[in-house]
């Protein structure tokens, strides 16, 4: 132990100059924006902004279209990382590369495809308003659709990369002792992926939370029915820039809480 | 109110500067000591009709460079606060010039260069018979507005209001190229817009005017930045827009002020 922890010191204390140096660079990229809004934050009123009913009513949308979305990512998405991990066949990586599709695809582009998929006139948007009644656009309900289309695909890369990495034996020894396909999954497969679940539906949840493009797109922008707070932030930029700051702040305390949180108790990072 | 009879003796006033020979008295074509580039700021809306006075201007003096940034008004008024370098900045409203102007990084009082008008949109072929204002309360009728803080919202508030109408919209779009895309898609059966945006849309939809007397009449005014590095081009670009490009802007929907 002693042994393993001075290795350890002399290792880090060798780390290349050059590698330190790129990589406080690297940090300071992403703390320098951050301290520009903080600096800029009017304190003052940030806490009657905040409090505002608009406000409130945004942060709730959000929070439930970021958590729905994420629970609809994990029920389609993991047997989708599933699927792509564990069976051959034709076309896997044609069907891979499809379902991962919106992580590239600019949110807007998303949106528009969504309304051509789920809108009035869509591909299926009109059989599901003249036989369910169903309508997407300009609802709650179309404002998740939009968070999971954009953000499930990050839960799925991250549970197939845990599930291609997980040793199969465990599996293979569950099926020799009597265990069915099903109880396997449960009580061994998914235990074990564990770590990917919750990462990848953390990311998934993260991104659902930020998701601007698709949402104002496909669902539009109504305070209380589709207004989730990066659209709050993108309108009030228009007339207000000092509310948008404090907005911005919100949600980025509200997701940092959440990380920290998640990272502490379930991750096991130290 | 107030705000309109303060931007109508800004326009009276600036109208006076020109026709009274002042700084920006139209250069004539034969003055030919025109040359280097110059940067535009302009709104959105006036990209089609911009591109087109630009090249044109162009091809009148040789040598000459016409740059243009296109934004929403608000975002140029903000860059242009945050130091962006520039000549011209032309406004889709008032308001936003205001900003740079009290910011005191203007050179003399902006000029109004064309009008736009508000119309109601719907598809091709008015499916759902929208005739006027009080139709869009129809209930069933799926209307998309822009949101309060930008102008077109703030304009659509107001022509609703002076024609007594309260409409309940499914959406308040970020910007009027949204109203215009829901509509167009088919997915929203009418909102309210600029004249100049049905123009450009082409085939997928068409506008039903709003009477003058309930319309509410958008103004752009234009001015010369007070860090202008090419002051002589850019005094001879805005004149130009105030002679020969006035046809131009007519021509994508505008009307003259």
């Amino acid at each position: 132990m002693a042994l393993l922890t001075r290795s350890r010191r002399r290792l880090q204390s060798s780390a290349p100059f050059l590698i330190v140096i790129l990589a406080g660079a690297g940090a300071a990229f992403f703390i320098i924006p951050l301290l520009g809004l903080l600096l800029r934050t009017p304190w003052t009123s940030a806490w009657q902004q905040f409090g505002s009913a608009e406000v409130l009513a945004a942060l709730r949308l959000s929070l439930l279209a970021s958590v729905s979305a994420t629970a609809i990512a994990l029920v389609l998405g993991v047997p989708l990382a599933w699927t792509f991990a564990r069976l051959a066949f034709p076309g896997r990586s044609v069907l891979r590369a499809l379902t991962v599709l919106p992580m590239v695809l600019p949110p807007v582009v998303g949106g528009v495809a969504l309304l051509l998929a789920f809108g009035r006139r869509g591909l299926v948007g009109g059989w599901l308003a003249t036989t369910l009644g169903i309508h997407l656009p300009f609802t709650t309900a179309g404002a998740i659709i939009a968070e999971t289309f954009v953000a499930m695909p990050f839960l799925v890369i991250t549970v197939e990369a845990g599930l291609r990495s997980m040793d199969t034996r465990f599996e293979d020894a569950a099926r020799t002792l009597g265990a069915s396909r099903w109880t396997v999954l449960w009580r061994v497969t998914l235990p074990l992926v564990r770590p990917s679940l919750i990462a990848g539906a953390v990311l998934c949840w993260a991104r659902a939370l930020g998701e601007f493009g698709a949402t104002i797109t496909f669902a539009g922008n109504f305070p209380g029915t589709t207004q989730t707070m990066p659209l709050a932030v993108y309108l009030a930029l228009e007339s207000n820039p000092d509310a948008a700051i404090v907005l911005s702040l919100v949600l980025l305390a509200v997701s940092l809480a959440v990380l920290i949180g998640l990272r502490d108790r379930w991750l096991g990072a130290s | 109110m107030r705000a309109r009879l303060v931007a109508a003796l800004l326009v009276a006033i600036a109208v006076g500067l020109v026709s009274a020979c002042g700084p920006m008295a139209p250069v004539s074509a034969s003055q030919s000591g025109l040359n280097g580039t110059i940067t535009v700021f302009a709104a959105s809306s006036l990209n089609a009709a911009f591109t087109r006075i630009g090249a044109d201007f162009e091809k009148r003096h040789p040598g000459t460079i016409v740059k243009f940034s296109f934004a929403g008004s608000s975002s140029l008024a903000a860059q242009i606060q945050q130091g962006a370098l520039g000549d011209v900045f032309a406004s889709a409203d008032q308001p936003n010039m205001q900003k740079v102007i009290q910011a005191g990084l203007t050179s003399q009082m902006p000029i109004v260069i064309a009008r736009n008008d508000l119309e109601i949109v719907v598809a091709k072929g008015n499916p759902k018979h929208v005739e006027a204002l009080a139709d869009l309360a129809r209930s069933g009728l799926v209307v998309v507005l822009c949101a309060p803080a930008v102008p077109c919202g703030h304009y659509a508030a107001q022509t609703l209001q002076k024609a007594g109408v309260s409409v309940k919209p499914a959406s308040q779009e970020a910007d009027v190229k949204s109203v215009l895309s829901k509509v167009a898609l088919g997915e929203a059966d009418a909102g309210l817009v600029y004249v100049t945006d049905v123009k450009s849309a082409g085939n997928a939809v068409e506008g039903v005017a709003i009477p003058p007397a309930l319309n509410v009449v958008a103004e752009y005014p234009i001015v010369i930045l007070k860090d202008s590095q090419n002051r002589a081009l850019a005094r001879a670009f805005v004149s130009y827009i105030l002679t020969d490009g006035r046809q131009t802007l007519a021509r994508y929907g505008f009307t003259n002020p």
